[in-house]
């Protein structure tokens, strides 16, 4: 029997708003509304929506809740209360499990947003890393839902809603009480806009979403999601990256505190990864002929395979566009092929992001 | 170029409309509409013999790649550059300007298996 998809709480709310519905990893979440080319163009130009409730969110809650986090991830969290950080969650080997954002409410308590493929997983890990730590870990994915609203017009159109969600800082976090309730809004997102995500009880997040609707925001599907993601140079865990791949190879090596205070997973790897630098690291392509390349294309150069797609996709901004892992040697600029239903066409390393407005 | 009442059409979603011994190939309006945003149009060479069922070209969305089968057997004489430059054109006019490519046919027999639009339409 096939296994059941699950609906967010916003699911009939995104239906009514014409979202055409797909299975995404087990979940039941619009792809599209419109259409990918002016829904992309709605978060570049103005404002979009998103609905992310499928994402998880964990607390780490104790008195080691700060030790424990600073254990399992890669960044550094000495962070005042309020305010967040994006992170990777390593394997024993090196190997990235899940990219996270973790934000510090109190020094006791933090909250943890994690990719909603990876949540059982990366839950799964938390609970055995946290024995001899003074922390409970707790998956509360479940009591959430959570809207991603993005695009230059963004906070203004929020801004009739409250007025501190304009105030709040990249990577904060704010307890804001939207249509009778708590809400966690984050100045965050995964499109290269500015925005904000919020997260709260799905009745109130539901009355945000219909609020957005009819105040400045288009709502968006995954499709759009996607294409806006790989131009701003975001990751997708588990495609451009996963227990195979360590960060310095994922070309995150920013995220990884080698001189934090606290020892965390994998640390002596990552130093000696450092050190000796890397065989194979993430690029970003431009296709220059005709054609679009897709995830799983292979990429060639002076006639020798050196390495395959990882995601791909049409650009609105850069015609065709992708990311693979090949060869360190290979360089900004640098004149590759990639192969397109069995031609090789002209295409560009380049260094990602490909698009960078914030 | 595309008549509702003489196209037939291909349960793959593709039409022909027959002048002659000359079959202009286009896509359904509603296959436009499940593809959604067309950005690539990667057409058959004029000059290449197409086979009735056989994938002949591509029809690129942002997130996907349709294949589309020549609802006939012939040579293309003829392609339409409009949707190689404009792509978008087949989502506005799949009935007609945007239309993909022309074959003279080597068997109007194979004409017989394909649908008429009420029966095409009942298959969606």
């Amino acid at each position: 029997m096939e296994k059941e998809l699950k609906k967010t709480a916003l699911y009939d709310v995104c239906l009514a708003a014409g979202g055409k519905m797909v299975d995404f990893h087990g979940w039941l979440l619009p792809v599209q509304y419109e259409g990918i080319i002016a829904e992309h163009k709605a978060v570049r130009e103005a404002a979009g929506m998103f609905d992310v409730s499928h994402m998880g969110q964990i607390y780490f809650t104790g008195k080691d809740a700060y030790k424990f986090l600073q254990s399992v991830a890669t960044n550094d969290y000495k962070l005042e209360a309020g305010r967040g950080a994006y992170a990777h969650i390593l394997n024993e080997a090196g190997g990235i499990i899940d990219d996270i954002i973790a934000f510090c409410l109190n020094e006791e308590e933090f909250l943890v947003v994690v990719n909603s493929a990876a949540r059982d997983k990366d839950y799964a890990w938390f609970k055995k890393k946290a024995e001899g730590f003074d922390v409970a870990v707790r998956d509360a994915s479940d009591e959430f839902s959570m809207l991603a609203l993005q695009g230059p017009k963004a906070l203004d159109y929020l801004e009739q809603l409250d007025p501190c969600i304009k105030q709040l800082k990249r990577f904060w976090i704010k307890k804001v009480s939207l249509f009778g309730a708590d809400c966690y809004v984050t100045r965050t997102g995964y499109t290269g806009e500015d925005g904000v995500e919020i997260m709260g009880p799905h009745e109130t997040i539901k009355e945000l979403f219909k609020w957005c609707l009819s105040n400045g925001f288009k709502p968006c599907g995954l499709g759009a999601r996607d294409v806006l993601r790989l131009e701003a140079g975001y990751l997708l865990s588990g495609s451009d990256m996963d227990e195979s791949r360590n960060p310095y190879e994922a070309s995150c090596g920013w995220v990884v505190k080698l001189n934090k205070e606290q020892d965390f997973t994998a640390k002596d790897i990552m130093a000696r990864v450092k050190a000796e630098g890397v065989k194979e690291r993430l690029m970003g392509f431009k296709v220059k002929g005709a054609g679009i390349a897709r995830e799983g294309c292979a990429v060639y150069k002076d006639g020798k395979k050196i390495g395959s797609l990882t995601s791909a996709t049409y650009s609105p901004l850069f015609k065709a566009i992708g990311a693979g892992y090949v060869p360190s040697g290979i360089q900004d600029g640098d004149a590759v092929e990639i192969e397109i239903r069995g031609r090789l066409v002209a295409a560009q390393a380049v260094k990602m992001p490909f698009y960078k407005n914030i | 170029m595309y008549d509702q009442e003489k196209c037939k059409f291909a349960k793959t979603h593709e039409w022909a409309f027959v002048d002659g011994d000359t079959a202009t190939v286009g896509i359904s309006d509603h296959a436009q509409h499940e593809i959604s945003d067309i950005v690539f149009v990667e057409l058959p060479q004029k000059g290449a013999q197409v086979k009735a069922g056989e994938r002949c070209c591509v029809i690129e969305s942002v997130k996907s790649a349709s294949d589309i089968f020549s609802p006939v057997s012939g040579e293309v004489v003829e392609v339409n550059e409009s949707v190689t430059a404009d792509p978008s054109l087949v989502n506005r006019e799949a009935h007609g300007a945007g239309w993909l490519f022309k074959v003279k046919m080597s068997d109007a027999k194979e004409l017989d298996s394909l649908l008429t639009f009420e029966d095409y339409k009942a298959t969606l």
